[in-house]
Parts: C-alpha cells; structure tokens; sequence
C-alpha cells in the first residue's frame, strides 16, 4: 500500500484509479493477444484496431461515421427532450393531464423501441427519419415521466411560501419549479442520452449508409474485427464525452444541488 | 390591522370519508398583538394557520383581514414555514428579494429593503451565502426576513423553530421577542411548546384535537424584560405548569 502521504492521495484520487482500471484490460487484451493465445481473427492486438482506426480516420470514414451518429442521436434527442419538459411539467402539476396520460405512457414505455424499427422502415423508408423516429420512442415517455416525477417532488413549502409572498401561476413555475427540478432535469437527460445513443447503434446495424453502426455491421460481414472494435470503442468514447459534458453543465449551472 | 376570525369549521375528504378538523373557531389580532396557538399534534393549529395564509379555504365561517374576506394566499399575510422553505439556488439575499422582486418592485427599491432587513434578522454578513451554507437558526431568521420583506400586516409563524435544537431555539425566541419589540410586528405563532407561547404571546388559545377547537384562552400578563430570567421565575412556571397540566388532561381523555 501506499506509504507516503502523497503517494496515497495520489492513488485515492478517483481520475487517477478510473485511468489505472482501463489501463489494466488494454494491458491483458495486450497480453493475450500478443501472447498468440488467440487467433488474430477473432480478436485483434490493440496496434491492429489502432492501424484500423487510423486508417478509417485518414480516409475520412470515421469522422464522417461519427458524425453521421451524432446528428442522428443529436435530433432525435432535442425533439424528445424539448417535448417531454413542457408535457413533463403539466403532468407533475395538473392531475387532470396527469390522469389522462401517464398510463397511455407507461404502457408505451414498456414497448421496447427497437421493435418499432420495421414499423418505421415500412412507414418511412430507410432515410435520416426512422431513425431520428426511433431515438424519438426510445427516450420521450422516460423523458416525460422523469421531469414529471421531478415536478412532483417540488416540496410543497417552496410553492406555498411564493404564493405567501404574492407569486401566482406562471412567475411560480419559472422562479421556482423550474429552478428547483433543473438538476433533476440535466440528470433525466443524461441517462436517458445513453439509450438515445444505444438505439442510434441498433438503428444503424438494421438500415443506414453511413454511421459508426452501420460500419460495424459492414465490417461484420467482411470479418474485420479490427474495424469492429475500432466502432465500439469510438461509440464509447463519444458516450462518455456525452455524459461528461453534462456533467459539467450540471456543476456549473446548479451548483446548489451538490 | 384587524383579522377577525369567525365560526371557522374546517373538514375534509367527501361523503363517508369526511373528517371534520376544526370547529367553530374563533379570534381576533389586532395591530402589534402576539398571540400563540397552543396543542398536540392533530389539533388542527397548523390548518388554522393555512386558513388564514388562504392556502385552504373555510368550510363554515369566514375569515376577514380589515374587512375583506381572505380567498386566496397573499403578500398581506407573511407565512414562515416549519423547515425547507428557503429556495436553495438562491443566496440569503436573494431569498429576501424574492417576494419584493415578485411584486415587481424596481430594483433599487429592492437593493435598499433587502440590505435593510438581512440587518433587521442580523444577517447582513451572510447575505452572499447560500442556504446550505447556513445553520438552521440563520435560515430561519432569513426566512423571517423574507415574509418581512413585503410589509405583510400579520406574520404567521408555522412552528418556526420546531426543527432547530434547544440552545438555538431559545436564542431564536430571544430574538423574535426582540424583533417584535423593535418593530412592533402583528403576529400569529403555531407552536406546541407552551414555554415558547408563554414567552412570545400577550394572548395564548389551548387547542384541543379530534376535532380541533380552542378549549382555553389566556392573557399572559408577565415581565418580559429579560427572557432568561422570566423562563426560571416562579410566576412563569406556575403558569407553565397549570397549562402543561390543561394539556395533559386534553390528551388523557383521549387515550
């Protein structure tokens, strides 16, 4: 163990363990594939996916795949979550609405998004459409049901005392419902960006001309496992810069609520 | 000021459901009075409060501030809460400035009440922190602050230092007897600590629960001139003990 002051503070800090647990299977993928255990076939040394990678990004494909995800997801996403913050909120504060449209969406949500997919192709083709449609299903009604629930939590004091001091109707909602489930907003958001970027994949493997899935799927069926790693790894880079990314907004813009 | 309230019942829930909280309640607060609203839990003080603050509204009886019956919540009615009523993203500061800002007060008038008031509360070094940068009894005081902010004619106090600890709790009472003094404020304080009601309030109602009801009402005639010394003197604990034992009983022939 660490002995030094310095050395374990160091070591405790939580950037410098997270880097050391990916280190570790870069290192035994690394072993293993230049040990020859494994045939190069099915699994690839990190040089090769890096060559491939490299290769990809100078022809261009790559940055033109990610790209093409992005926007996808980007779309898809910015409907979704600027539908579900206005239909969210008058949810969690009129129970009428509430009433008439939480069990339509909880029975909805449980339909699993990718088996809209041929529903969409059928209705939509095989462009850009299906696919935004798809990130569309696949995060709204959580979208929705989270920012309802957020609204929900508002403590009921907060509300009261505003309409103590003179507050009524909308200013209540802007000044203080709204500041108060913002964290819990950014946070909805943020997980559910994750499935948004699941589905992209899965839309892509089904249906598209470009796209870090679609290259996947391509490289399948020309056995390259090389460039099939080169995918993975880039779409879970991209992912966590995702998550990060709102993190910071989080921290920067509700630092409060740490 | 005068609030005038009058055979005021209260009940809710429909049909079989129906569970009356309040019966035929009476009283009246006149300008620089300090009246307390003494019970146990379920004996409806905190409802009696709400009624007044217009966030519920009457079953029977009406309840009237300068001849104008209460319909609805208002800045004419400073309400602070038991605990977690201070927004949170909000400095000490803008916390008082809220209601004023609200009202759509212009800013300078703003600036100027909020700089004077985080001083009444003496709080004025704190007025950049937040809330979870402040001890219970600090948040309190700017939420005293805040309702006194928009010049309500009655502050309603909602058991306002129910959550702080002992040593703090009396300090706060200290300070809100000081503070009544100073600014000759009207209010209203919901409590169930007969000690805090005897050495607030000119006027104290005893409530009964189940349904709630003012069984008991009494003027408190006492030298307030030093809080500490009036809360071990023998007059003040006599008179706690004689209301403690009017409780008591209360809560006996329930069981």
């Amino acid at each position: 163990m660490a002995r030094s002051p310095a050395l374990r503070r160091f070591v405790s800090h939580p950037w410098v363990l997270g880097v050391l647990g990916i280190l570790t299977v870069f290192l035994v993928w690394w072993l293993v594939t230049a040990s020859g255990m494994v045939d190069k076939l099915f699994l690839p040394g990190p040089g090769a996916v890096w060559l491939a990678g490299s290769d990809q990004f100078q022809r261009g494909i790559l940055v033109a795949d990610a790209l093409a995800s992005i926007k996808r997801v980007f779309i898809g996403f910015v409907i979704s979550a600027g539908l579900a913050l206005p239909i969210g909120i008058a949810m969690g504060t009129n129970r009428t609405i509430c009433h008439f449209l939480e069990p339509l969406m909880a029975l909805i949500r449980y339909m699993p998004a990718p088996a809209f997919i041929p529903l969409l192709i059928i209705y939509f083709g095989l462009e850009e459409l299906p696919k935004v449609m798809l990130i569309f299903i696949g995060t709204f009604f959580f979208n929705t049901l989270m920012i309802m629930d957020a609204v929900k939590f508002v403590p009921s004091e907060l509300v009261e005392t505003a309409l103590t001091l003179g507050g009524r109707g909308l200013p209540i909602l802007t000044r203080v419902v709204a500041p108060y489930i913002a964290p819990q907003v950014l946070d909805t958001y943020r997980i559910n960006m994750a499935s948004a970027w699941n589905l992209v994949i899965v839309a892509e493997l089904v249906a598209a001309n470009e796209g870090l899935g679609k290259r996947i799927s391509l490289a399948q069926r020309f056995l390259r496992t090389d460039e099939i790693f080169v995918g993975l790894i880039v779409i879970g880079l991209i992912g966590l810069m995702i998550d990060l990314g709102f993190r910071f907004m989080m921290r920067r813009a509700c630092s409060w609520a740490n | 000021m005068h609030l005038q309230v009058s055979q005021v019942s209260k009940s809710f829930g429909e049909g079989r459901d129906r569970k009356l909280v309040l019966e035929n309640i009476s009283f009246e607060l006149v300008s620089g009075q300090f009246m307390a609203l003494v019970g146990s839990s379920g004996s409806g003080k905190s409802t009696v409060m709400r009624l007044i603050a217009g966030l519920e509204r009457p079953s029977e009886g009406t309840i009237q501030l300068d001849g104008v019956p209460v319909r609805r919540p208002g800045s004419d009615r400073g309400m602070v809460f038991q605990k977690y009523s201070l927004y949170p993203w909000l400095t000490a500061a803008q916390n008082v400035a809220f209601g004023l800002s609200l009202q759509g007060r212009d800013r300078s008038e703003i600036r100027e009440r909020t700089a004077y008031f985080l001083d009444v509360v003496g709080l004025a070094d704190a007025a950049r922190l937040l809330p979870r940068e402040l001890s219970g009894g600090m948040q309190q005081r700017v939420a005293i602050a805040r309702a006194l902010a928009t010049e309500p004619k009655v502050l309603l106090l909602d058991e306002p230092f129910g959550a702080l600890d002992l040593q703090i709790r009396e300090s706060m009472q200290e300070f809100l007897h000081d503070l009544w003094k100073r600014t000759g404020l009207t209010a209203l304080l919901i409590t169930h600590d007969i000690e805090e009601a005897l050495l607030l309030a000119g006027t104290v109602h005893i409530m009964a629960p189940r349904p709630g009801r003012i069984v008991h009402t009494v003027d408190v005639q006492l030298d307030r001139s030093d809080l500490r010394h009036l809360r071990v003197s023998q007059p003040f604990l006599e008179l706690r003990e004689e209301l403690a034992s009017r409780l008591r009983s209360l809560d006996g022939s329930l069981l």
